[in-house]
């Protein structure tokens, strides 16, 4: 089959009638994934999409790679298979609030601490879409909703505090109406050499619409989020006039000026080696505090299924290559004439 | 004087014995697994067939001197071809007094027991919930009870090395094992290797535990107060080298075999659980033959890591037992609709939930069948005994491979832990698995079925072969997703023929005696050695019995069904409260029979001969 390079951010869609909600968040991050893939030549054969369920989940059909549309949850462990069979394929896991951080908490948990090589992006739009409407595991505590008529009672999880308690070596987050932004952070999760864990904001417009419109609104977002930059000070609002500071271990508000300098702000550091300030930095929320934007984490580890072949190739330099003869006739033996 | 000891030198006198069961037991801690390892290697070695029986405590450490700390190991050693580690044994080494309550009732009268006098004291009576010396009962008259200070012994034949107290003590199990070696005349130098492979970097454990083995042998000889020793020829086993496995050894070693015969990658997703944890343990070792063990985060993990490694063109495996089993089914039914291969190892135990982890069934044959949501056909092969695990391995992953399909394979804990004599192979005499992938982007779709009804097997990194695949119902030859109704009555029977067309590759069930007649006995999975015991001695007594042993379970072989036809009555003898009867009774409408027992036990022979003679008294069991 002849290709005409370079591929084009269509060449990257397949035949099938994409089926989100008309206004759904989703059709963006398709849109930004497609973008990135033609920007960084991902060779489509070589490219694995794997999913769980849910309405996020539904993505692989509508990439022209190869996708495993699997069961609830699930999509990590599936992944982390296909990687140790294959470490040449490059492989990205999209997963929802509830398929991720849910009924498939324990292995995101667990594919994260391991450090598999592959890209997992978060579609966090706090509700459960596909099941029509019921809370999920990011819902705020009091949310009505058709299975919380009264309001919900859970605590919600922060999934990046999750991924960062795991020691994910790349974690992110962005918005998914911001595009060129999201482009970016989905462009650093695809360079980076291990699990790269990134959250998405994802506005569900039928069931919980406007869940993040303090993060996306043109008026007000400045003061909502903040961007961060490796080695810059940590500074924010519309007029870049606030910034964060360590008071103690705990993180405050600041306004520049008024003995207030960026000198005083803490740096963002993403190549620490301790998770410590990506967990702080992941603890500030909305209202209290702007909700941090961009890279959290990015650091080298070994990777799994690297480690997996190396292990394979160093028992196999020490034994020799498994020969069946040997094995049949390894331990006691005796002979019966 | 050689290792052998001398026959003539105390005027022993030998008894010539066809087969003998033995069986040590102590404290878990007191080394009873490898006594009894050391004395069937040595017997295998030797040339008897044996079969064994572990008994390990379902607790890791349980108080020392208690019932439940209690560890045992069985071993039946023969000069003939055995299938079973034996009903009853006829010699029991007692370690300690819990040891002799938890087994004296399998010792038959006259047998032969050994206890180790040292450990028998008001404190350890108490521990084993008694109130004084059990020996003191008349009931012991009843054996030929040898009373031996042990630890005693064996501290002081171990005294010069200059040991500890406890690392002395330690040693009770190799004096042990040179006492039942004298008695059975059985040469030390399986052993004497061993020792030196195993502590050969520590001198003074070698120096002791040979010092223990030689005391304890030596002990026999000189002590005057066994009047008479054992012998037991040579088996005539068909020809060939020999070496001993349990089935968890043979069931992993099958699976590097097919693996390298189908030159795939071996992937293994494992769970630990009991009594499956020893196929990954064996697996983990075989790294220098591309097989990649990874120790899941949980059974579900486990079990869709083998499935995304399928996905990708490896052989994606995984293992478990009952309670893991269950937790795997939604998984299963995703290989079943993505149509991967996939096997699925089940060492069965004794459930519902936990039940008793360390304890024998073969209660998960509707598991394997029936336990998924859906029309969710998979095929099911059983192992019939510890050596057999190994061919079916090969069995299963070559049908998992060539049908696109999951597989099941059942052995259960007691064919896992049990050991067999398996006859050497030669790599050369196997047939190679051959496999088809999809590579033609002009032609290829992603269900479109062969005259099997197999489709196509198209890997991720082969150019011009993007396709998704996923548990939503597919449409026929695209693979998309379809709502459409003929079409998933369509794909559901396309499902069904797919695993029943196995059955066009397995040739025909063969009976053992007689084809037609009065009664046929039905077994399936590790049953088969007590089963067909039993059978061979009915029909030696001239009783018009016939046996028909299943491996194949889903499909069943074609003229199963005009097999059991061609019996007036059929008893199907199972480790469950009968499911493979009820199967049985439903596809073919006959009115099998069923003896069923769930004691965590095996069968023993006398019961189903017992049981064979009700039947064929018309009684109805």
């Amino acid at each position: 089959m002849t290709v005409s390079l370079p591929l084009k951010a269509k060449d990257y869609k397949s035949d099938q009638e994409v089926r989100w909600c008309p206004g759904c968040g989703d059709y963006s991050i398709l849109a930004q994934i497609q973008k990135v893939m033609a920007e960084i030549q991902a060779t489509r054969h070589n490219t694995v999409f794997v999913s769980g369920i849910g309405c996020s989940s539904r993505f692989p059909y509508y990439m022209n790679t190869y996708g495993f549309h699997s069961i609830h949850g699930r999509a990590p462990a599936i992944a982390t298979g296909v990687k140790c069979a294959n470490p040449e394929l490059d492989v990205w896991v999209v997963t929802g609030d509830g398929d991720g951080f849910s009924i498939g908490g324990n292995h995101m948990i667990h594919l994260l601490r391991r450090n598999v090589n592959l890209k997992i992006l978060l579609f966090n739009n706090r509700i459960y879409g596909l099941t029509k409407g019921q809370y999920s595991p990011t819902s705020p505590v009091g949310k009505k909703t058709k299975s919380s008529p009264y309001g919900s009672l859970d605590a919600p999880v922060s999934p990046i505090s999750i991924a960062i308690g795991t020691e994910a070596s790349f974690v992110a987050r962005c918005v998914d109406v911001d595009v060129r932004y999201q482009q970016h952070i989905l462009k650093r999760a695809a360079d980076h050499r291990g699990s790269a864990f990134v959250e998405i904001y994802q506005d569900c417009n039928v069931y919980n619409h406007k869940a993040f419109d303090y993060a996306t609104d043109r008026q007000t977002k400045d003061d909502h989020v903040l961007y961060l930059e490796h080695g810059k000070p940590m500074i924010f609002g519309k007029e870049r006039n606030k910034g964060i500071r360590l008071n103690g271990i705990t993180p405050e508000v600041v306004e520049l000026g008024a003995g207030v300098s960026p000198d005083d702000l803490i740096i963002h550091d993403e190549r620490s080696a301790e998770p410590t300030l990506a967990y702080l930095l992941s603890r500030m929320r909305y209202p209290e505090f702007p909700e941090p934007m961009g890279v959290y984490r990015a650091i080298e580890r070994p990777t799994y299924e690297q480690q997996l072949l190396d292990q394979v190739a160093s028992v196999t330099e020490k034994l020799g290559p498994g020969d069946l003869d040997e094995m049949f006739n390894a331990g006691d033996t005796w002979d019966v004439e | 004087m050689t290792d052998k000891g001398d026959p003539s030198a105390n005027g022993n006198r030998f008894e010539e014995l066809k087969r003998v069961a033995i069986r040590f037991a102590g404290d878990s801690g007191d080394g009873m697994q490898l006594a009894g390892t050391q004395f069937t290697n040595t017997s295998a070695v030797f040339g008897n067939d044996v079969a064994t029986l572990p008994d390990f405590p379902a607790e890791i450490r349980a108080p020392a001197g208690t019932i439940p700390g209690v560890s045992g190991f069985q071993i039946s050693f023969s000069s003939y071809e055995i299938f079973t580690p034996g009903d009853q044994i006829d010699a029991l080494i007692a370690m300690n007094p819990a040891a002799l309550m938890a087994n004296i009732a399998d010792l038959r009268e006259g047998g032969i027991l050994i206890v180790n006098t040292d450990e028998f004291t008001q404190q350890n009576f108490t521990k084993a919930k008694l109130e004084s010396d059990p020996l003191d009962d008349p009931r012991f008259n009843n054996y030929r009870l040898y009373k031996v200070p042990i630890t005693t012994h064996t501290v002081k034949a171990v005294e010069e090395v200059g040991l500890g107290a406890k690392d002395s003590q330690r040693c009770k199990n190799f004096y042990a094992l040179g006492l039942v070696y004298w008695m059975y005349d059985r040469p030390l130098d399986t052993t004497l290797k061993w020792i030196q492979q195993k502590f050969g970097n520590r001198p003074a454990l070698v120096d002791a535990n040979e010092r223990a083995l030689r005391a304890g042998f030596n002990f026999g000889d000189t002590a005057e107060i066994f009047p008479l020793r054992f012998r037991v020829q040579p088996a005539q086993l068909p020809p060939g080298k020999y070496r001993n496995l349990t089935g968890n050894q043979a069931l992993a070693m099958g699976l590097v075999t097919a693996a390298r015969l189908a030159e795939k990658s071996l992937f293994y997703g494992s769970y630990p659980i009991t009594p499956a944890s020893d196929v990954l343990h064996e697996l983990a070792r075989y790294k220098n033959f591309d097989v990649r063990t990874f120790q899941a985060e949980d059974e579900i993990a486990a079990v869709c890591s083998a499935i995304g490694a399928s996905f990708a063109g490896a052989i994606g495996i995984t293992g478990s037992s009952g309670p893991g089993i269950a937790l795997k089914q939604e998984a299963i039914g995703l290989a079943v609709i993505t149509e991967l291969p996939l096997v699925v190892v089940d060492v069965q135990r004794a459930g519902p939930s936990t039940g008793m982890p360390t304890k024998t069934e073969q209660s998960d044959l509707f598991q394997a069948m029936l336990g998924r949501n859906g029309e969710s056909p998979v095929p099911v092969v059983a192992a019939r005994s510890a050596a057999d695990c190994f061919e079916t391995a090969i069995e299963a992953v070559r049908m998992a491979l060539q049908y696109m399909t999951p597989i099941f394979i059942l052995s259960d804990g007691y064919i896992a832990n049990g050991t067999e004599p398996w006859r050497v192979i030669r790599s050369a005499d196997l047939h190679p698995i051959d496999i088809r992938h999809a590579t033609d982007p002009a032609t290829f779709q992603p269900y479109e079925r062969d005259e099997r009804g197999v489709r196509p097997w198209a890997l991720p990194g082969t150019e011009g072969l993007q396709h998704r695949i996923g548990g939503l119902e597919k449409s026929d030859l695209t693979g998309n997703v379809s709502y459409d109704p003929d079409n998933h009555q369509h794909m559901t029977d396309m499902r069904a023929a797919k695993v029943a067309n196995i059955a066009n590759e397995l040739g025909d069930e063969t009976v053992f005696g007689d084809d037609h007649g009065e009664l046929l006995v039905v077994s399936w999975g590790g049953t088969y050695g007590a089963v067909r015991t039993a059978v061979d001695e009915a029909r030696q007594a001239g009783k018009p019995v016939s046996h028909l042993h299943l491996r194949w379970l889903v499909p069943m072989k074609r003229n199963v069904e005009q097999i059991l036809r061609s019996f007036e009555r059929v008893l199907v003898c199972e480790l469950n409260m009968g499911q493979l009867r009820q199967i049985i009774r439903g596809q073919f409408a006959i009115d099998a029979q069923g003896y069923n027992k769930v004691k965590g036990k095996p069968f023993m022979v006398s019961e189903l001969a017992k049981v064979f003679d009700e039947v064929l008294e018309g009684v109805q069991v």
